[in-house]
């Protein structure tokens, strides 16, 4: 199909409720559907926090799985690696056009005590995803955090919406992804979000830094196996702020990092902590072109590239935080707003839970 | 001619807009448009298009005659190589806009992103201008090679104007109103002050910009402006000369 113009690359939207509110799909479809043109039909997939509450204890695995073989290795592994309190097949809409899903099952699980001796529980739970993603044929975890979940396949993310039935699901985060594949593939394990644990990341842009965040992260045992440079963001996220305790404010210094000219401008202290980033964190750089939303339990993260290569617009209405590639897939849901605004180059827009410590 | 935009793709909406114009149509109005791109782009005929919502990107793309008024902010990419006409925003805008633009006007209420007016260009009477009410983002006329960008900062928000002022410039000028750190400004540009001549030819455009907008006129001219002009027209001239 040949469209007049060159439309760009990929969309972006994500919304949150501050209060803990809970959404239902059908508002996070509008928004992306309202960018359309932004996709091409070869990617689309969504992330919700709050879905499971009466699950809420235990990791919510979303599997894609190539065939039947795959499925039942996977199961094996589980059932020695994990209590499986309940597994379905994740409902889907067959009727839309999506064509060729892979089978698509969930598993709710919980960590065997005995396995936590010389391990946290979430590192053991990061480890048992890198493994079925490196080394169990045909299989692939969507998402593999608690009370959330990833929705993704190949297709227009307002179809990949319908054909996960995602009105069904309430959410007091969602975040959306038009994509447009150019460098890369496009199929099912290569949708975004990508995810680890509870975060989760969609992205518009290219990360040209993929090979030394590769290579950097593979050094704390992640297996970087989805042939997408967005899957670095994810394990990103997940080093500097789960394992070595960063603020989101340091995270986000370290992926987006100041430049030389502009540290040198700095006061003092300032300028201490971000040399020493730069210095012992320069492989965790993004370089490239990037608007991204990072999703997690409680909260949402906009960042964009330090030249801002890639568009963003975040609004405010009530406890309502919302972003995207474009103010018109934020109209398109809020009308009215309290309050518009396009973040930055480099600098993040924050939504947290307000009732968190 | 009143159109409502509700839920439509932008193609049948720009269909029925160009053949409308096409048999003699003057007026349009567009409502509940929600991120419909190209609209006027590509447009010869001298109409008049009022938007009730938000465009989407390249409003006014290689347009030369039209009139666009938008009532709320718009997005990316507005007055994409535009030729000749006027687009007047009642808000603010993304980034890119005025790229590489070759005539006509551009007034913006509120503030604007990234990249505005990237290699702008001007020939003998085509002159284009982009005016901008509140601040801008880095790269302001990168590359510019032409015509005129007056930015004014009236909203008081800081910075006035993001890096890299300028860098690249090699033709027309810039009018800012207030202080730019020099730290902003490409190496490429000199900084001056204003002189009459100068006064003349932005209080031309400045009457009719606070007019649309309901800016005080003498509040305008009265802050202090810089001048920013290209050192040299062409500065990469000895670059990849052996």
């Amino acid at each position: 199909m040949k469209i007049d113009g060159i439309p760009s690359g990929c969309a972006i939207s994500g919304i949150m409720s501050e209060e803990g509110r809970r959404i239902d799909g059908s508002v996070i479809i509008k928004s992306i559907a309202c960018m359309h043109d932004r996709s091409n039909g070869l990617g689309g997939g969504f992330a919700a926090y709050g879905i499971y509450p009466k699950r809420k204890d235990q990791y919510a695995f979303h599997m894609m799985y190539d065939n039947i073989e795959s499925k039942e290795a996977t199961e094996e592994f589980f059932k020695d690696a994990f209590n499986v309190d309940k597994d379905e097949p994740i409902p889907t809409f067959r009727e839309n056009g999506i064509s060729n899903p892979p089978i698509l099952w969930r598993y709710f699980l919980e960590v065997p005590e005995n396995r936590l001796k010389f391990i946290t529980e979430r590192d053991y739970v990061m480890k048992t995803v890198m493994k079925i993603n490196s080394e169990i044929e045909g299989a692939f975890v969507a998402s593999s955090g608690k009370d959330m979940g990833a929705f993704k396949g190949v297709g227009y993310p307002e179809d990949i919406g319908k054909f996960y039935k995602l009105e069904d699901y309430s959410a007091y985060i969602w975040t959306a992804h038009g994509r447009f594949p150019t460098n890369t593939p496009g199929w099912w394990g290569g949708a975004h979000p990508f995810t680890l644990l509870d975060w989760s990341v969609v992205h518009n842009g290219e990360i040209s830094s993929y090979g030394i965040n590769k290579r950097y992260l593979e050094m704390f045992g992640y297996r970087l196996e989805l042939r997408t440079d967005t899957e670095v963001i994810a394990y990103l996220f997940d080093l500097l702020v789960r394992r070595h305790k960063f603020s989101t404010d340091r995270a986000i210094m370290a992926l987006a990092t100041p430049f030389w000219k502009d540290i040198d401008r700095m006061e003092p202290e300032q300028k201490k902590i971000a040399i020493a980033i730069r210095q012992v964190y320069g492989s965790t750089l993004l370089n490239g072109p990037f608007s991204i939303i990072i999703g997690h339990s409680n909260g949402m993260i906009g960042l964009n590239d330090r030249i801002k290569l890639r568009p963003m617009t975040a609004a405010r209405k009530d406890d309502m935080l919302y972003m995207a590639s474009e103010e018109s897939a934020i109209r398109e849901i809020a009308p009215d707003l309290d309050e518009v605004w396009s973040p930055k180059a480099g600098t993040a827009v924050i939504g947290a839970l307000r009732d968190v410590e | 001619m009143r159109i409502d935009a509700k839920g439509m793709h932008y193609r049948p909406l720009n269909k029925i807009i160009r053949e409308a114009a096409a048999s003699g149509e003057k007026e349009f109005e567009l409502d509940n448009i929600g991120g419909q791109r190209y609209i006027g782009t590509g447009l010869n005929d001298s109409i008049k298009i009022t938007i009730n919502g938000t465009p989407g990107n390249d409003l006014g793309a290689f347009m030369n005659g039209p009139k666009i008024i938008v009532n709320a902010n718009a997005q990316d990419g507005i007055a994409n190589t535009m030729n000749a006409g006027e687009i007047v925003i009642h808000g603010s805008v993304g980034d890119i806009i005025g790229y590489g633009m070759r005539g006509g006007k551009l007034y913006i209420k509120g503030d604007a992103g990234y990249r505005v007016g990237i290699h702008m260009k001007e020939y003998k009477k085509q002159v284009p201008v982009i005016i901008a009410g509140g601040t801008a983002g880095d790269f302001f006329g990168e590359y510019m090679a032409g015509g005129i960008m007056i930015l004014l900062g009236m909203n008081g928000k800081a910075p006035l104007v993001g890096d890299y002022v300028g860098t690249g410039m090699h033709g027309g000028v810039i009018y800012i109103r207030g202080k730019v750190d020099p730290y902003h400004i490409g190496k490429e540009v000199s900084c001056l002050e204003l002189g009459e001549e100068d006064m003349k030819l932005i209080g031309a455009y400045l009457k009719e910009y606070c007019e649309l907008f309901g800016f005080d006129f003498n509040e305008v001219m009265g802050g202090k402006f810089t001048k920013l002009v290209p050192l040299s027209l062409r500065p990469y001239g000895s670059m990849y000369v052996y």
